[in-house]
């Protein structure tokens, strides 16, 4: 087992190197970050001055190996945008991102679940149709779109909820928390059901998939046939089973939806990392852009780490290969 | 499995064996549900619309020459300023006659959503088929390239593959197949991973049954029912994930636009009340991707072995 | 059905604004639309930023709405020799931890002004002129340049004074925690969170008018809609840059009301003048998509068919919605250097037609217009309306827009043949000439932005001359006579001037400015109330 983790560790190194390279490289291709960030009316010296200021006048192979020498201390440099160290501005918005995707997955499974396990027990019901006709919208429709219409009908025509932003927060542990407040509670639910609207769709089908696959294996025949239950039938036999792909795949949404907050966070103004990813990347802010990337691909290989763990321990049929 | 298929076998009537050839026995399958049976027919019309699109639309709405900016953000059923048009759908903010806009964004939108689903599956079911069959390095290789792509933003891979090529509904497909092809991977090794454990693998194995034989015929055709789930959500994923690119500027050129960036467009108007110029293409996206899914849907129980009665 | 739902929307945010507490009222929330980056006053030359500093800080030189000089911390200015200005310093001024402000003060600034570490855009170029200060007593100070400098006051109003005890080893990181954003403005800062939202708290000690609300939530909301929407829902008392396509809603909505002015942003087409009138341009072909052989840029006639080409105000009206006035040089009149006379060029599609025949091509030619998607008001929508205008003359447009990140280098690189740009000036006509408008030079630092490369041996001495030219009325005129030729010349196409818009909830009213800058104390509660 530690073999196991010891060696995912060093392929995880692997891959934030490989990340990083091609974020430096890609980076460099799309545009010069000085000429977005400069004033207009600066003159050619200004420009020279800020180019070398910023370090971009070496080559980029010395500006990477620049950059290695400081990652491998903890230096992942500092944002060309707010001159504050690029590690530092990312933790900063972390929390209100991690609280955003957990509190939209969360939601994903208390309602995608039920729903989904209804759809699939019942499928032929008037409600399971509808279930599925609405696990349909969930996904078709553009997050943009319905993230606006949630602010037209909520916020603006209703009055109920406010429009944007993050609500108040409580200290803990040194990190801001909103969803502890009444007031953070209320900001938090509608960017949360937008980033979940996906997710609820993905769960009610996964689940609903599942169920009706699995009422008609043999084991489960042969649990009604002793005489077990419906109830003990549907929630250990079947659950049981079940589980596994929602597993895997709302453990592999948690990464997607962190990453994939941007669209979310920008139209309801939330302060998460996703925001500044957009940002930085709209202005090239490679420092920000490239400690971005490698947070997020060490959260995505825990992450696919923990879902290979569980898989284990959900079907003894997966071994983790230690050799 | 094989006790699975063996036990649906001896309800079969021998006479109608005959006649059942196995592509006749799924489409009399299919056809059971009467909405998938509608949504094969919507999918049908629509298709035939877009391919038809340059017959049928009322206007060219890719041709500047013929738009007029006098005509935009016109209520739908309004008259051209020269009377020429009526434009039943109403005009978006370049003159743009919608009903057109909509018959030629379907093109791209479609063309964008199958096309990038398709290959982006079949790139990733290949390569997470090989890794949970061959297992060890390969496998790991593979996975741990899968974790690269995962953990990269899709819209920055976007944003670097037409800041890369430029815009152009090509480049759209390729970078929505590099955000894609992943997932199908992921998930076609993680069946793979618990059926190639079962005993009909094993019994495949000991009848020394060549490789691609196994791989093909018999791992792969398990592994459909989750591909199929995800291939048909994929599809509206991508058709989603265009109009999102678009949103945020990155999608397909502004002069050729497809639903999703019609609706990105009309959204500015929707607080001013001129909802047609993002609710039409809405309506469209919505059918097409509801059309999909109920297909889609039906193929997938069809399909299943396990499900087979 | 949709009426009744309008009329609960109507309803809804009527009574939240008549229902307003007497104790919400003293803060007021104000939503921007671009973030601010920094509070260190000389790290980011950025309007947001600008906007921000000017509410925690104050200049020697003040502007008032119209970007006319006012006194500031000096109460007046004066060329004293040709080569010294002298500023007399506000008395009895005290920065917001009570230290005094004094020439030292200003001294300091101006030295801390090359050397704040990382900036991406400095505000070094406003310290260059000035080869020594001279502080004639505590109160009095003098710049001493090496020629005479008629642009220091200008200069003036864009540095924010700090101060020299507390700012002595401030760094940009000191300014964004909110320790060291000092200054002698009317706002004190409570609390920065970066990208999210500033709380600024008023300053009773202010030397100038008191602002009329205790506190301030300044809130960045970068999404156009989202900032509309959290107006109508009253989560937000002022917005900025009211977004175009909802303009016609909040004309009607007696809830709300908008600011309006004038702006100083041009938004104009580059052409490309870099390639020889024998050369290829890059982006131009014949009809068939082979090249040229020549550039058609390179002759006036066919520059000046393709601006006569364009219904300016068919896109002022249509595309901007009124937001917009169509124009044919940098500034707006009643500006300083504005050229009388100058006006938008007249639509006129047949003597395009009969200008591009007699340039030699009466089939007109193919070209790609450029431009960004993410940078001016409708930037993407304007070109393609002027795809359109040139098509229906026979030059068959490709409209291609692009993010701002990608768009900017390339134009700088030269590799479009026509491009949409915009070009925020100074009120001063030497500002666009210098940077846009004159032959691009790296040893005299001009032509910075002009990615066209146009030339003109005329511009430019008509500038040399403007520079050192100390007579306001003198200067004026060689500013006039220099834009005029570059206008001949069709330079560049100007397209329009944007006109700058906020919107408030009833019970406030809002002082629109021409330089685009949001700031909490042109903000007060209306009168009606």
């Amino acid at each position: 087992m530690s073999v196991y983790l010891l060696r995912r560790l060093i392929q995880a190194a692997g891959v934030v190197l490989a990340m990083s390279i091609i974020v430096f490289v890609g980076v460099f291709a799309i545009g010069d970050p000085v000429e977005i960030l400069i004033s207009p009316d600066a003159d050619q010296m200004e420009r020279e001055r800020a180019i070398a200021a910023l370090g971009l006048d070496l080559p980029l192979w010395q500006q990477y190996l620049i950059f290695l020498g400081k990652a491998v201390q903890g230096d992942l440099g500092r944002s060309f945008v707010f001159n504050e160290p690029a590690l530092e501005l990312i933790l900063q918005r972390m929390p209100a991102t991690l609280e955003l995707a957990f509190a939209a997955t969360f939601g994903a499974i208390l309602i995608g679940l039920p729903l989904g396990l209804y759809a699939g027990l019942k499928p032929n019901s008037l409600a399971s149709k509808g279930i599925m006709a609405g696990s349909i919208l969930g996904f078709s429709l553009p997050t943009f779109w319905v993230g606006l219409m949630l602010i037209m009908v909520f916020a603006v025509q209703l009055g109920w909820l406010p429009s944007t932003g993050r609500g108040e927060t409580v200290e803990i542990l040194g990190t801001r928390w909103s969803f502890l407040t009444w007031d953070g509670l209320t900001h938090l639910a509608m960017p949360a059901l937008n980033l979940a609207l996906f997710k609820i769709s993905l769960v009610i089908r996964l689940t609903r998939a599942g169920v009706r696959e699995t009422m008609l294996m043999d084991y489960v025949k042969f649990a009604r046939a002793k005489g077990l239950s419906p109830f003990r039938v549907t929630f250990v036999h079947v659950f049981k089973n079940i589980l596994i792909p929602v597993v895997t795949v709302t453990g592999l949404e948690f990464g997607s939806t962190i990453a994939f907050s941007v669209v979310t966070e920008s139209i309801f103004a939330w302060p998460g990392m996703g925001k500044l990813i957009i940002d930085s990347i709209n202005v090239l802010d490679r420092p920000v852009i490239v400690a971005y990337l490698m947070i997020v691909v060490l959260m995505f290989i825990t992450i696919n780490l923990v879902v290979d763990l569980m898989y284990s321990v959900l079907d003894p049929r997966v071994r983790l290969d230690s050799k | 499995m094989s006790a699975v298929v063996g036990q649906g076998a001896p309800i079969e009537d021998p006479a109608k064996v005959k006649v059942e050839t196995p592509f006749r026995r799924f489409c009399s399958e299919f056809a059971e549900s009467k909405l998938a049976l509608g949504g094969l027919i919507v999918i049908s019309i629509i298709i035939v619309v877009a391919i038809l699109a340059p017959f049928i639309s009322p206007q060219d709405p890719y041709d500047l020459a013929v738009l007029d900016i006098m005509d935009g953000r016109l209520e739908p059923g309004a008259q051209s300023g020269d009377g020429a048009i009526t434009y039943w759908l109403g005009t978006d903010d370049q003159g743009r006659d919608m009903l057109s806009g909509i018959m030629y964004g379907l093109r791209i939108s479609l063309t964008v959503g199958a096309g990038s689903a398709f290959i982006a599956c079949m790139v990733g079911a290949s390569l997470g088929l090989a890794a949970a069959y061959a297992g060890g390095k390969t496998d790991s290789i593979i996975m741990r390239i899968v974790d690269l792509q995962l953990s990269f933003p899709s819209i920055l891979v976007a944003l670097m593959i037409l800041a890369f090529l430029g815009k152009s509904v090509t480049n759209v497909v390729i970078a929505i197949v590099v955000v894609e092809w992943a997932y199908y991977a992921r998930t076609v090794r993680g069946t793979a991973l618990v059926e190639r454990r079962r005993e009909y693998i094993e019994a495949a194995e000991c009848l020394a049954l060549p490789r691609y034989r196994i791989l093909f015929r018999h791992l792969l055709p398990n592994c459909l029912p989750p591909l199929i789930v995800i291939g048909t959500m994929q599809v509206a994923r991508a058709i989603a994930l265009e109009a999102t690119l678009s949103f945020l500027g990155l999608g397909v050129p502004i002069t050729e636009p497809s639903l999703g960036l019609l609706i990105a467009n009309g959204y500015e108007y929707m607080l001013s009340g001129k909802y047609w110029i993002s609710f039409y293409p809405g309506i469209a996206l919505l059918v097409t991707i509801v059309a999909i899914n109920l297909v889609g849907d039906q193929l997938r129980d069809v399909l299943n072995p396990r499900l087979q009665k | 059905m949709r009426n009744s739902i309008r009329k609960t929307a109507m309803a809804a945010v009527s009574v939240m604004a008549v229902g307003l507490p007497a104790a919400q009222a003293q803060t007021l929330n104000m939503g921007v639309g671009s973030p601010v980056t920094s509070l260190d006053p000389h790290y980011h030359q950025l309007s947001p930023n600008n906007a921000v500093s000017d509410m925690i800080f104050d200049k020697l030189v003040g502007t008032d709405s119209a970007a006319r000089n006012i006194p500031g911390l000096a109460t007046e200015w004066r060329a004293v020799a040709p080569t010294v200005w002298e500023f007399k310093l506000r008395p009895n001024v005290t920065f917001h931890n009570g230290n005094a402000f004094t020439a030292e003060d200003v001294v300091f600034t101006i030295q801390r002004l090359p050397n704040v570490p990382n900036s991406p855009s400095s505000y070094a170029a406003y310290a260059r002129p000035i080869v020594r200060m001279e502080i004639v007593d505590p109160l009095t100070i003098r710049f001493h340049t090496r020629e005479p400098y008629p642009l220091m006051p200008l200069d003036m109003t864009n540095v924010r004074i700090l101060d020299s005890e507390t700012h002595a080893n401030a760094a940009t990181e000191d300014f964004n925690s909110g320790r060291a954003a000092i200054g002698t403005g009317p706002w004190r800062v409570v609390n920065h969170r970066n990208g999210d939202r500033i709380e600024f708290a008023r300053n009773d000690n202010y030397w100038g008018d008191k602002p009329a609300f205790e506190r301030v939530n300044y809130r960045m909301v970068t999404n156009d809609a989202t900032r509309t929407a959290s107006l109508l829902s009253g989560d937000l008392d002022v917005i900025d840059q009211v977004p175009t396509s909802d303009l016609t809603r909040l004309r009607r909505d007696p809830n709300i009301s908008l600011a309006e002015t004038v702006g100083l942003r041009l938004v104009f087409l580059g052409l490309d003048h870099l390639r020889a009138p024998d050369e290829n341009s890059p982006q131009i072909t014949d009809n068939e998509g082979r090249p040229l052989g020549r550039n058609p840029l390179r002759d006036v006639r066919v520059r000046r068919a393709l601006s006569i080409a364009i219904d300016r105000k068919a896109i002022a009206e249509r595309v901007m919605e009124g937001a917009a006035t169509p124009s044919g040089q940098f500034l707006p009149p009643g500006t300083y250097s504005h050229v009388p006379g100058l006006e938008a060029p007249e639509y006129d599609a047949d003597a395009a037609r009969r200008l591009l025949a007699e340039a030699g091509y009466p089939n007109g030619f193919r070209i790609t217009l450029s431009g960004p998607n993410d940078r001016y008001i409708n930037d993407s929508r304007i070109i393609q309306a002027v795809g359109q205008m040139w098509t229906r003359i026979g030059v068959r447009t490709a409209v291609e827009a692009q993010t701002w990140s990608t768009f900017v280098g390339r134009a700088g690189r030269q590799e479009f043949s026509s491009f949409l740009i915009g070009w925020g000036s100074n009120p001063d006509g030497s500002h666009p000439l210098r940077n846009i408008l004159a032959t691009y030079s790296r040893e005299r630092g001009w032509g910075a932005s002009n990615r066209g490369r146009f030339s003109n041996a005329e511009v430019d001495a008509l500038l040399t001359q403007s520079l050192s030219e100390l007579d306001n009325e003198k200067r004026e005129q060689l500013l006039i006579r220099a834009q005029r030729i570059a206008a001949e010349e069709v330079a560049v196409i100007p397209l329009h001037i944007q006109t700058n818009i906020w919107a408030t909830r009833r019970g406030f009213t809002h002082q629109a400015r021409v330089d685009e800058l949001t700031r909490a104390q042109d903000t007060r509660p209306a009168a009606a109330r």
